[in-house]
Order: C-alpha cells, then sequence, then structure tokens
C-alpha cells in the first residue's frame, strides 16, 4: 500500500481543506491548534525519546526494573507521556524470548516514546503477517531466529501500548548513556530488529 | 463486525515495503486530518472507538487502497454528519450554513499539547470484581457482531492463558457503538501460535493479546 511515492489525490486535498474550512468557520477547531499539534509529533516526539528510556534502563538496573513493572510511570520519570502512551507495558528482548509489536485491527502504536509509526506498521503486510508469520516478518529485516527463541508477539488490541526492550549489545560496557542511546533505533523498541554496535 | 481491518492472519499481501529515511508526514494534507484528530476528540461528538469503528465500516476496495490518514478523513467525515455536526452540503461545498463563534470546547494553540501530553486514559478507577486470574485457561469467544468488536477473527474461539490483568477499563466494544463505557477487567491473554495457526506453527511461539471480561469464558 505504497502511499508514499504518489502525488497526492487532487480529490483528497479537496476534501481535507472543506472539512477543516467548515468546522474553523463552526467555531469548533482553530487550524493554528493543528499547527501546533503538527509541530509538537514531527518536531518534539520521537523514537528518540523511546531511546533514552531503553540507555536508561540498560544504565541503571533499578530503573529496569520500575519500568518492567510500571511501564507508564517509568516512562514519565524521564518526561514522556500522554496520547496513545497513556497505559505503558515495556516487554523485555533476552537471550531465550524475542518480542514484536503489531496492531492488527488498526494501527495502535506508542506515541509517546515512539513518535507517529512509518507507513510499513500500519499497512496490510505487516499488520496480516506479524501474527501469522512473525519469523518471516524479522527475516525480512534481516534477523534470522532459531527455533530456540520464543517470538512473542503483542497485538494491541486494547489501549494498552507496547514497546520492546531490546536487548544492549555486547562490547558496549564503556559506553556512556547518551551514546547508548544513539545506538537505539526504532525498529528495535517495535521488534523487528536488534541493537548492533560496531567497534570503532 | 467482519470488515476489512480485520487483518491478522491474512495472506497475499505481500512483503512488508520499508521506505528508507521515511518522514512523519508525506503531504500537507496529512498533517491536517493528524491534527484534526486531538482536536476533533477534545470535542467529544465522537470518542476514539467510534472513529475506529467509521473506518471499519469503509468497503474493503476502499479500505484496501486507501492510505492511513485517508481511512480518518473517512471516519470523520462520516461520523459528524452522522452525529448532526455538519451536512454532507457543507463538506461538499466547504461552506458552512451558519458560521459561528469559537465554540467552549475547541482545542486552542494554548492548550493543544497539554492535550497531547496528558492524553486520556481509558483506564476507569472502579471497583468492578475481575472474572479471571492469572494463570488461568481462557475460551475467547466465538461471536461475529456486526458492531466493533477488539476480539480479531485470528484469535475466535482459540483457548489460551491470562497473563496479566491489567485492571479495569472502558469496554472498546459497547463505547465504539456508542451504547456506554461497560467498565471492565482487561487481561493480557497469551495464545499459542499453534493454538491460532495450526500444528506446523513454531511451537514455543505466541500472540498475546488485550481482552476483556465479556470476551472471554472460562476453559
Amino acid at each position: 500500500m505504497g502511499a508514499n511515492h504518489r502525488d497526492p489525490d487532487p480529490e483528497v486535498v479537496l476534501r481535507v481543506k472543506s472539512l477543516e474550512k467548515v468546522l474553523s468557520d463552526k467555531g469548533l477547531i482553530d487550524p493554528e491548534a493543528i499547527d501546533t499539534l503538527v509541530d509538537f509529533y514531527e518536531n518534539k516526539v520521537g523514537p528518540q525519546n523511546g531511546a533514552k528510556v531503553v540507555a536508561r534502563a540498560w544504565s541503571d538496573p533499578e530503573y529496569k526494573k520500575r519500568l518492567l513493572a510500571d511501564g507508564t510511570s517509568a516512562i514519565s520519570e524521564l518526561g514522556f507521556s500522554g496520547m496513545q502512551g497513556e497505559d505503558m507495558v515495556v516487554v523485555e528482548n533476552t537471550p531465550k524470548t524475542h518480542n514484536l509489536i503489531v496492531c492488527t485491527l488498526c494501527s495502535c502504536y506508542p506515541w509517546p516514546v515512539l513518535g507517529l509509526p512509518p507507513v510499513w506498521y500500519k499497512s496490510p503486510p505487516y499488520r496480516s503477517r506479524a501474527v501469522k508469520d512473525p519469523r518471516g516478518i524479522l527475516s525480512e529485516f534481516g534477523l534470522d531466529l532459531s527455533e530456540e527463541i520464543e517470538v512473542r508477539v503483542w497485538d494491541s488490541t486494547a489501549e494498552v501500548r507496547y514497546m520492546v526492550l531490546p536487548e544492549r549489545p555486547e562490547g558496549t560496557d564503556a559506553l556512556s548513556e547518551e551514546e547508548l542511546a544513539e545506538l537505539i533505533t526504532r525498529d528495535s523498541m517495535i521488534g523487528v530488529e536488534r541493537v548492533e554496535y560496531k567497534e570503532s | 463486525m467482519n470488515g476489512p481491518h480485520d487483518l491478522g492472519g491474512l495472506d497475499g499481501f505481500g512483503p512488508v515495503m520499508k521506505e528508507a529515511n521515511e518522514p512523519v508526514f508525506h503531504y500537507p494534507w496529512e498533517k491536517r486530518v493528524f491534527g484534526m484528530f486531538p482536536a476533533l476528540m477534545a470535542l467529544r461528538f465522537f470518542n476514539l472507538d467510534e472513529l475506529r469503528h467509521g473506518m471499519e465500516r469503509m468497503s474493503f476496495a476502499s479500505y484496501l487502497t486507501s492510505s492511513y490518514y485517508e481511512h480518518w478523513l473517512h471516519s470523520f467525515e462520516t461520523l459528524l454528519v452522522e452525529k448532526g455536526v455538519l451536512t454532507a452540503d457543507e463538506l461538499s461545498s466547504g461552506k458552512a450554513s451558519s458560521p459561528q463563534g469559537p465554540s467552549d470546547s475547541m482545542l486552542t494553540p494554548e492548550n493543544a499539547n497539554g492535550l497531547a501530553r496528558s492524553g486520556a486514559s481509558t483506564r476507569i478507577d472502579l471497583d468492578v470484581a475481575a472474572s479471571f486470574k492469572v494463570g488461568q485457561s481462557v475460551l475467547a469467544k466465538n461471536i461475529h457482531p456486526m458492531g466493533h468488536t477488539r476480539l480479531p477473527r485470528y484469535a475466535r474461539g482459540k483457548v489460551g492463558e491470562v497473563v496479566e490483568d491489567h485492571g479495569v477499563f472502558v469496554f472498546a466494544d459497547s463505547h465504539g457503538q456508542g451504547t456506554g463505557a461497560s467498565p471492565q477487567h482487561l487481561y493480557g491473554v497469551k495464545f499459542l501460535a499453534t493454538e491460532l495457526f495450526g500444528d506446523d506453527s513454531p511451537p514455543n511461539d505466541s500472540v498475546t493479546l488485550d481482552l476483556w471480561d465479556d470476551h472471554l469464558v472460562a476453559s
């Protein structure tokens, strides 16, 4: 469903303009409030937030305990909270368990820690296959897991939002929390890849 | 309803198409639709479950050939007309029949980020008895309602284990039909892949869904 590389559909553009204009004329929406929200989600919220959470959990065992016991409150300690992250659960990858997040029914995603989802996360190929063929999806992302590792998929069918705590890569003992955060990718917190580290 | 949104376990959609350096929004119109979501939520003409149900009622052909924000746009238009907030004529003309001053519940630039940062949890502080305990075996009901449900087809009639009691939440299925919050316990229920998709599935793999009391019976 590649909506990404087409020209905008002029009919859709017109419908959006009409809707915003009618709602604005009726005193129901303020277009400047929309500008503010767009700026917030385009520039101030994103996977850099989740990366800070993961880096803190890797660096501070007490924080990690709190994060796994009560994700919402531990995440808010770092200042991240709000829409589509009101009730958070963090699931931990280990050498024996690999977690993967999906929303088969719509596109639920933990906005405060990961920002808005990429198109592939919202599209039918991922939503249909993540529950039935998660290993096939992981393989397409370059991750082939042995059968001994339990693949655990979390389908976000309610208002609980999930985030994966990826495994800390080897060789990173000397890195600071800030340096660790730079290694952590969005996709590793969805669970479709691991965090990689190559010593330079 | 068994609509076009219930995609879990279907085949034939092809590989996951990743986009390198993907922007948050691809077109300016997507930004407007996105920003209208919190603004419309603040007005409380409809709730998030009704918004989802508005998308689920799209035809299969439209749903599968339109993008994510087009689904939102479709549901906004559908619900605002159904709720009598505006008319189809106003939408097609782009002109309000009777312009009005700002509504008291209108989201302003000053309170927009506050709403984004606080959100609106659907957890309810009510003492409702839980029907199931962690560790218990449960059967997901075999239901096919014509309305909204968060119990996907691939899990109906399957047996799983309660692994978490999340507490009391608004029940999405009734909330999405405007018939009330029906507060009840929400559980993480773990289903083995072999139970969901057959014996050829990897024996240790599983899918955990969040399901409410009304979706489950003891097994």
